[in-house]
């Protein structure tokens, strides 16, 4: 309790309030502007990292994760285009409730919505992260070694509709991994001497995100405009909050366990939560038409499941949604490696951070409700600037890293990779956690073996690693049982995704 | 025997198969990244020798592995297997790839790439917001090129002042 109170001192100085408001704003912004998510925001944004203190970045970092988060829903609502995977479910009956006239309901439920979720996920956090870390410093090599595997693997099977392009953006990002030095050696540098220290992580995270989906967006921009629907300032009525509350805590319920797991994200808790609250509901036969329960569950599921992301990002280094990814690489470019000893040793950081999480989910709260109209405006963005923007922001984060043209061959390349992977329908989370997580995953292995001079049968030494061997084993279980599945039971089985998949498009 | 099957629309893998051919493309480019690991991997030295772990095991690894991927992707693209594109805000994914403007852009930023280190961020950072903006359909090249400027010229001294760090000025170095 002290030491977060002693971190609310640190994330209230006057500079990091205003890296907190600027954080929230930015990230309700991009959250807002289609084409744009917290992900690729926090990549552009790196630069910053190189002279900004780091509990300053970290703190802007956290508010656009969480005003990313708030963002995307405003976009489901007034569009019914949803940017954001996890906004998916919002559009459903957000979108039915804007052109029953009732926008500003919709828009008011997703922010108190997020803001409750937000503040008990954040409450949740802050009472468990201090209780895993010392566990956590106990797991030895291979523990470590087996985690690392688990959470590549969940990443790549749990997410995604095909497995096989799950995995082939792994493998694509593990490789991307390898290039650089290993005892004294280079390896997959093609004889450049620029890639003897690997590729920077964040000129794949800036192309991979931000330019590969400029170019993408580009190839298919929409000509005509987009039907927005106006808004006015978003309020409910008491009928509208009895309906809600029930809603957000269980929202907020299925939200933060799912966004710590290790392939989490808030896609799954989003749809349970709407599918909870059409049984619940009083009033079923809303649903479709636009009920406010089916906008306030899953708009407090999502913002949940981004305060659990933060839990095994912070006591384990794993990333599990993009945008955690690529905070990641921030902390790596400070020297910070979370984890492990990460919490013990860095309190004072950690801690205000922490706090920070409140102050943004509040900040967010209060600029965001008056300010929703405005958000709609923006909306009206000229298409050509935006992702000229886009560009021009991509390449300034990847010459910034060490003002070398050849960094931006490499954008260039990793770029048009990232435009191929969409045309493919491949995954690119998968590709990123593999180049961050691969290096790691190496190193964990040659510790372990080292230790254990050699002797393989020190990977399933120790009782979590053997967890998660299980884990694994029930993981690939399945996803065989889901390939070779006879096609008729798969269709059958199909039929209530597809549906849901029609209503989100419309 | 294509004209027969109308209702059969929703399952693929019993009508006429549709081959993605393009995708044939990104499987050979799976196994040729796993290749070249592979051949890579083949010129790697233990290093040490008490070393457990040889610096070429994971290359080896995951080389085989990017193959096989290539291989069974190449296998799905025979079998009618057809890649859902992304979508997104401002896709609309009825009309064809746009391939001449993504071509455009990237030549935009081969320029880029092959200027900034002699004329400077200032003015190749303004040159690929304005061609950017123009490529992507903006019809008012001052207003752009007005833009390009103020955001390029605008980092260059966000950088110096806010960040206090000096971006290299090419051409221009001495004036700004």
């Amino acid at each position: 309790m002290d030491l977060l109170l002693e971190g609310f001192s640190q994330a209230l100085t006057p500079t990091n309030l205003l890296f907190a408001v600027i954080g929230v704003l930015l990230g309700t912004a991009v959250g807002v502007l289609p084409g744009i998510g917290p992900a690729m925001t926090v990549a552009l944004l790196l630069p910053v990292t190189y002279n900004v203190e780091p509990a300053s970045a970290l703190i802007m970092f956290a508010g656009i994760y969480y005003g990313g988060m708030y963002g995307g829903s405003t976009t489901s609502i007034l569009l019914n285009t949803p940017g954001e995977s996890s906004s998916v479910i919002t559009a459903l009956e957000g979108n039915k409730m804007a052109k029953a006239g009732r926008a500003s309901q919709a828009l008011a439920t997703a922010a108190i919505g997020s803001f409750i979720a937000g503040t008990i996920g954040t409450v949740l956090l802050v009472a468990l992260a201090p209780q895993i870390g010392p566990l956590v410093v106990q797991l030895g090599a291979p523990s470590y070694f087996a985690i690392l595997l688990l959470a590549l693997l969940a990443v790549t099977v749990v997410l995604g509709s095909s497995k096989l392009r799950g995995f082939a953006s792994l493998f694509l990002g593990l490789t991307v991994g390898l290039v650089g030095t290993s005892t004294g050696q280079p390896r997959l540098t093609f004889g450049q001497g620029q890639l003897a220290d690997g590729i920077e992580v964040v000129v794949v995270a800036v192309a991979i995100f931000a330019l590969g989906e400029a170019l993408w967006v580009a190839a298919h921009l929409r000509r005509k405009p987009l039907e927005i629907i106006p808004v006015g300032q978003p309020w409910m009525s008491k009928k509208d909050w009895r309906r809600s509350w029930g809603p957000w805590l269980r929202g907020t319920a299925y939200g933060f366990p799912f966004g710590a797991l290790p392939a989490g994200g808030a896609e799954v808790p989003t749809f349970l939560s709407y599918v909870t609250e059409r049984k619940l509901s009083k009033h079923p036969e809303e649903f479709g038409h636009g009920a406010i329960e089916g906008v306030a569950g899953p708009e407090a599921a999502n913002n949940a499941s981004a305060a659990g992301t933060l839990l095994p990002m912070l006591a384990l280094g794993l990333p599990t949604t993009a945008t955690a990814a690529v905070i990641l690489v921030a902390f790596e470019s400070y020297g910070l490696q979370p984890g492990p000893q990460f919490m013990s040793a860095n309190p004072t950081l950690v801690w205000a951070l922490l706090a920070s999480l409140f102050i943004a989910n509040t900040l967010l709260l209060v600029i965001n409700l008056p300010m929703a109209p405005l958000w709609a405006k923006l909306l009206q963005i000229p298409r050509p600037y935006l992702y000229a923007g886009i560009l021009f922001f991509a390449s300034l984060g990847a010459y910034a890293a060490n003002f070398s043209a050849f960094d931006l061959a490499v954008l260039l390349v990793f770029g048009l990779l990232g435009f191929a992977m969409r045309r493919f329908g491949i995954p690119v989370l998968p590709l990123i956690i593999g180049v961050i997580l691969g290096p790691r995953l190496e190193s964990q292995l040659a510790e372990a073996l080292a230790i254990s001079q050699g002797d393989l049968g020190t990977l399933w030494s120790e009782p979590v690693a053997i967890v998660c061997y299980l884990i694994i084993a029930l993981l690939v279980a399945w996803t065989i049982i889901n390939v070779v599945r006879p096609a008729s039971r798969r269709e059958q089985d199909a039929t209530p995704t597809s549906e849901t998949r029609e209503g989100a498009n419309l | 025997m294509t004209t027969t099957t109308p209702p059969a629309r929703a399952g693929t893998s019993t009508t006429r198969k549709v081959v993605d051919t393009a995708q044939y493309g990104f499987a050979g480019f799976l196994a040729l990244v796993g290749a070249y690991t592979v051949y890579d991997a083949s010129g790697i030295e233990p290093g040490f020798a008490d070393q457990a772990l040889h610096p070429a095991t994971f290359p080896y690894v995951f080389g085989v592995v990017l193959i096989g991927l290539g291989i069974a992707l190449a296998v799905a693209t025979a079998r009618g297997d057809v890649a859902e594109a992304e979508e997104g805000e401002d896709i609309d994914l009825t009309t064809g790839t746009d391939l001449r403007t993504v071509g455009l852009l990237v030549l935009v930023f081969v320029v880029n790439i092959a200027l900034i280190d002699w004329l400077g961020w200032a003015i190749t950072g303004a040159f690929l917001f304005a061609a950017s903006a123009r490529v992507l359909g903006s019809r008012h090249p001052v207003r752009d090129v007005a833009i390009g400027v103020a955001l390029s010229v605008g980092t260059f001294y966000g950088f110096y002042v806010g960040l206090g760090i000096p971006m290299p000025a090419g051409i221009l170095d001495g004036i700004l």
